[in-house]
């Protein structure tokens, strides 16, 4: 078995960043890119954590978080981001404040052929929909942008996608 | 008529769920957004869609997780549930005691012109239900069946799932307001006390 989105020390702050900011409620689509986040919100007893059967339930679920007063995130990987796009709409006729981290795959070295036309996708099709898209490309980069989308969202009622990129993650080896 | 749609959703959907006022409730588009915007008066514990398809039992589930002091009820129809069915496996895994959903199936899409869905066509959404380890189900085709099902969308141990099979007649003529960004404020308001 490989590394890929084994623990790296920006991923562990990056959860603790997740939780300072009061941010509850977990949803995702399993993804090897984010293994540590998934887990450390399944080991948290104050965390709900909630495997979603497709992206775009995770969409839905944190607009609804949100009417409840709880503050949510949704973690998937580019390919999810075709599967949400519709409701997307949702987030912005609501003015529903939103941050989903987006592993990306279809880039920096990516070896798969299957996964680039979504990985090229991500970034038109997000700002299309009228979210705002921050990239982190390298360890230092991560907290300060995810603090970002969450002032964003959370103070200005914007969807925002963070993409972690190929190059901060690496290139899956398979 | 088909017997199994005798139901007309104007009678039945209000009778099912008495009075609103102590329920947060989450409509899918369409038909059952208006029933309970004419239920509630377009209340301020209710959000409405008339897009988003196929969201409402996820945003009913992320609420109802939010708020377990408080009873979530979606309400959603045959044609909305269908087209994002894997959330009834969210909702089954998960099992919040204090969300139950209501299908108002009139196997059609009303909508578009009442072109037939798959649940006139021998699709079966409360044993999807089942199978998704959603804990209580009923389905509810005749007045009789009311009153267990009406007990069960407050009362039950476990998430719910009421299908309510009606017949095509269309759902009350309801003026709502389309703004989804002020009745969210209106709902968090409410609720929260805050915007």
């Amino acid at each position: 078995m490989s590394d890929y989105g084994g623990k790296q020390a920006w991923q562990e702050e990056l959860y603790d960043l997740l939780r300072s900011n009061d941010v509850d409620l977990f949803c995702y689509v399993p993804d090897g890119g984010h293994k540590t986040l998934i887990n450390k919100s399944i080991e948290d007893p104050d965390v709900i954590s909630v495997p979603l059967t497709t992206e775009e339930e995770g969409v839905a679920m944190c607009a609804g978080c949100h009417l409840g007063g709880t503050k949510s995130v949704l973690l998937m990987q580019s390919s999810g981001v075709g599967n949400c796009v519709n409701m997307f709409a949702l987030l912005k006729n609501g003015q529903f404040p939103f941050v989903t981290l987006i592993t990306m795959r279809g880039e920096f070295g990516e070896m798969n052929p299957w996964q680039i036309p979504m990985g090229q996708g991500v970034q038109p099709v997000v700002e299309a929909m009228g979210m705002h898209c921050l990239r982190a490309e390298s360890p230092t980069e991560v907290t300060e942008t995810v603090q970002a989308a969450l002032n964003m969202a959370y103070k200005s009622n914007q969807a925002v996608a963070v993409l972690l990129t190929q190059k901060l993650i690496g290139a899956k080896p398979f | 008529m088909d017997k199994d749609r005798g139901l007309d959703r104007k009678f039945a959907v209000p009778e099912l769920i008495g009075n609103p006022d102590d329920l947060l409730i989450v409509c899918g588009l369409a038909g059952a957004s208006k029933d309970i915007a004419h239920l509630t008066h377009d209340g301020d514990n209710i959000f409405t869609m008339a897009g988003a398809m196929g969201g409402a039992t996820a945003m009913g589930l992320g609420l109802a997780l939010s708020r377990p002091d408080k009873r979530v009820l979606v309400v959603t129809g045959d044609g909305e549930l269908l087209m994002n069915i894997g959330t009834l496996s969210t909702v089954g895994i998960l099992k919040p005691s204090n969300l139950s959903i209501l299908c108002v199936d009139n196997g059609h899409y009303g909508e578009t012109g009442y072109q037939e869905s798959h649940t006139q066509r021998g699709v079966d959404l409360e044993l999807i239900a089942q199978g998704s380890a959603i804990p209580v189900t009923r389905t509810v085709s005749m007045d009789e069946h009311i009153n267990e099902a009406k007990a069960l969308i407050r009362d039950s141990n476990g998430p719910s799932f009421i299908l309510l099979r009606v017949s095509t007649e269309p759902p009350p003529v309801i003026k709502r307001s389309m703004d989804a960004s002020e009745r969210k404020t209106a709902f968090r308001r409410a609720l929260l006390g805050k915007p």
